[in-house]
């Protein structure tokens, strides 16, 4: 199966809270000097190409959008964890573009790259969280679609996905070509590449296309732009109130303090 | 030209509580100066019941679509049933629930409709003659303004971030809309819905009580469904221990998981890093438990103890039964 995983970087979400600041200029978070991951559910999405791969054979490509000079690390690791090739759109505007606009670039991307079974993407980037790149890119691609996707559960004959749902899970059955939007699970935590894995991932090719040649090729398609008007930190009024003393005495303080507050 | 339409779902019977909350934002969306008219989409008897819940919460116009694949989860059968009812509703404006479906139209409706696009919102109002949409971003650190002035605009809205609206009982009157829709012929197509075994309620619950990684092993939950029990409320989790298999996903609570707002959260051996604050940042009363002062779970926290879970539960589980006399 030909399979494109795309891939984003984003800063830490994990990064400390004295860490975490917004750029008023361009009403993003500030990148600068901050440790750069790939997108959580992107590296879901890739373990679950990579298993599929594993089990049925086939090709596995990374796709991402963004400064080409920061992308190395993210590309490195994706082929070093077994993707076969690489492709960046060098775009330093991404960090700036919204959802909507990453997927017309993205599927201009895809068109170029050619034929493909199945587009897994993280099920929403763990910075913006739009969840909109999955099913933009299937509208823009004229492929079907499945959201938080936890596993593909059989590929032979019909394409079977688990997808979570708000009271359990379905069980989709998808005709390829798809995108799915891939969210984290038990069968899915991103393999760790080994040592020798990591020293051949060097030879495999990566290809950089400039933003502006794959723009051309985009379409008009989709939703229309948006405008950001600010991104503000919310009041953090509540100060927390710590218990003190050994275990039983924090337990009677609480017990204490919930029966004031009513909730006891 | 329409005015505001809510996309209202029965797909499991009986009328979403998440449409009811998508009224609301209707209403704050008045100052537009347009009529709210809902899309109701759905299969069976409860379709009737549905629409006039629709009506005792002050719509007026309900275009009603029932058809036997317009059940739980069937995306793709829902955009085809919306073609022909919006193309009788006409609106400006389309507000969807961001739940199981609704996160799935939302955006290929916006792309089809050449709309512009706000995808989970917590807040919706208007100003002027634009849309203004709040969302959580940065794992719910921070709260992006977005301004939509292009019409038609469709909105996701975040179920649960928004109280259900009281009713304002109005004389409606329901369109039915004929679809045929060839369920052979939807890429996309639910073969079966297989509910897990949540603890009762979680979104309901008044009370309840989040284990994270510290607790260290699924074990751990025992305890807290003791108390949980005691307290008479729910047990859920952080992603680590559904991501690890201790506990089923359908207890997970934060962005990807449920979006909870109890009057009690209790956050055991929950680190609090992003993701998860957004999902309990709306509860009245947090009371953070763990090892780490540090742990960013203090910083949205009322109530703090750093402890080891494993003595403070238990001790709480004393507490709580000595005060109940059992």
């Amino acid at each position: 199966m030909d399979i494109v995983v795309c891939l984003k970087q984003v800063v830490d979400p994990e990064l400390p809270a004295r860490d975490f600041a917004i750029d008023p200029a361009t009403q993003r978070q500030v990148r600068e000097g901050r440790p750069l991951v790939i997108s959580t559910y992107d590296e879901n999405a890739l373990e679950v190409a990579l298993q599929l791969k594993d089990r049925i054979g086939g090709k596995v490509t990374v796709l991402t959008l963004g400064p080409a000079a920061a992308s190395g690390d993210a590309i490195r690791l994706a082929l070093a964890m077994g993707a076969d090739e690489a492709v960046v759109v060098d775009d330093s505007e991404a960090p700036q573009r919204l959802g909507a606009a990453k997927a017309r670039l993205l599927a201009a991307a895809l068109r170029r790259l050619g034929r493909f079974d199945l587009v897994l993407c993280g099920c929403e980037s763990a910075d913006w969280v739009e969840r909109v790149v999955g099913p933009l890119l299937a509208e823009a691609l004229q492929a079907a679609c499945v959201t938080f996707v936890s596993r593909i559960e059989q590929v032979d004959g019909t394409l079977l996905v688990r997808r979570l749902a708000d009271e359990g899970f379905h069980l989709v059955e998808v005709r390829p070509p798809a995108v799915l939007a891939v969210t984290s699970d038990e069968s899915n935590r991103p393999r760790l590449p080994k040592v020798k894995d990591i020293m051949t991932a060097r030879r495999k090719p990566v290809h950089t296309w400039p933003v502006a040649e794959v723009a051309g090729q985009a379409g008009e398609e989709g939703p229309l732009e948006v405008e950001v008007r600010q991104v503000t930190l919310p009041e953090r009024t509540a100060r927390c109130e710590f218990l003190s003393g050994d275990p039983g005495e924090q337990a009677a303080a609480l017990v204490q303090r919930l029966r004031e507050l009513k909730l006891l | 030209m329409g005015g505001v339409c809510v996309i209202a779902t029965a797909l499991e019977g009986t009328l979403s509580r998440s449409s009811l909350e998508l009224v609301g934002s209707a209403r704050a969306l008045q100052p537009l100066g347009l009529e709210t008219a809902a899309a109701l989409l759905g299969h069976g008897p409860g379709l009737a019941g549905a629409a006039a819940e629709l009506h005792r919460h002050g719509v007026g116009v309900v275009y009603r679509c029932d058809h036997p694949l317009l059940t739980a989860g069937q995306s793709d059968a829902v955009l085809a049933a919306l073609q022909p009812v919006l193309a009788r509703a006409q609106p400006q404006v389309l507000l969807v629930a961001a739940d199981t479906v609704g996160r799935e139209v939302a955006p290929r409706l916006a792309a089809r409709l050449r709309a512009s696009l706000a995808t989970e919102c917590v807040q919706v109002e208007a100003a002027q003659d634009a849309i203004v949409a709040r969302r959580q971003v940065y794992g719910g650190r921070a709260l992006a303004t977005l301004v939509l002035r292009a019409r038609p605009a469709v909105l996701s809205v975040k179920p649960r971030a928004l109280d259900v609206p009281d009713p304002a009982p109005v004389d409606g009157r329901v369109e039915d809309v004929e679809v045929s829709i060839d369920s052979e012929a939807l890429p996309a197509r639910v073969r079966q819905v297989l509910r897990e075994q949540a603890e009762f309620g979680l979104e309901e619950a008044q009370v309840v009580i989040g284990g994270g990684r510290g607790l260290g092993g699924p074990e751990g939950f025992a305890l807290l469904r003791e108390l949980a029990h005691l307290m008479g409320g729910a047990v859920g989790a952080s992603r680590p221990p559904t991501d690890a298999g201790w506990v089923p996903v359908s207890w997970q609570i934060g962005q990807t998981g449920k979006t909870i707002r109890p009057a009690l959260y209790i956050a055991v051996g929950i680190s609090g890093a992003t993701q998860h604050i957004a999902g309990v940042s709306g509860s009245r009363t947090i009371v953070a438990i763990n090892r780490d002062p540090e742990a960013p779970i203090f910083s949205v926290a009322h109530l703090g103890i750093v402890g080891d879970y494993r003595e403070v539960v238990p001790a709480l589980i004393a507490r709580v039964k000595e005060l109940r006399g059992t």
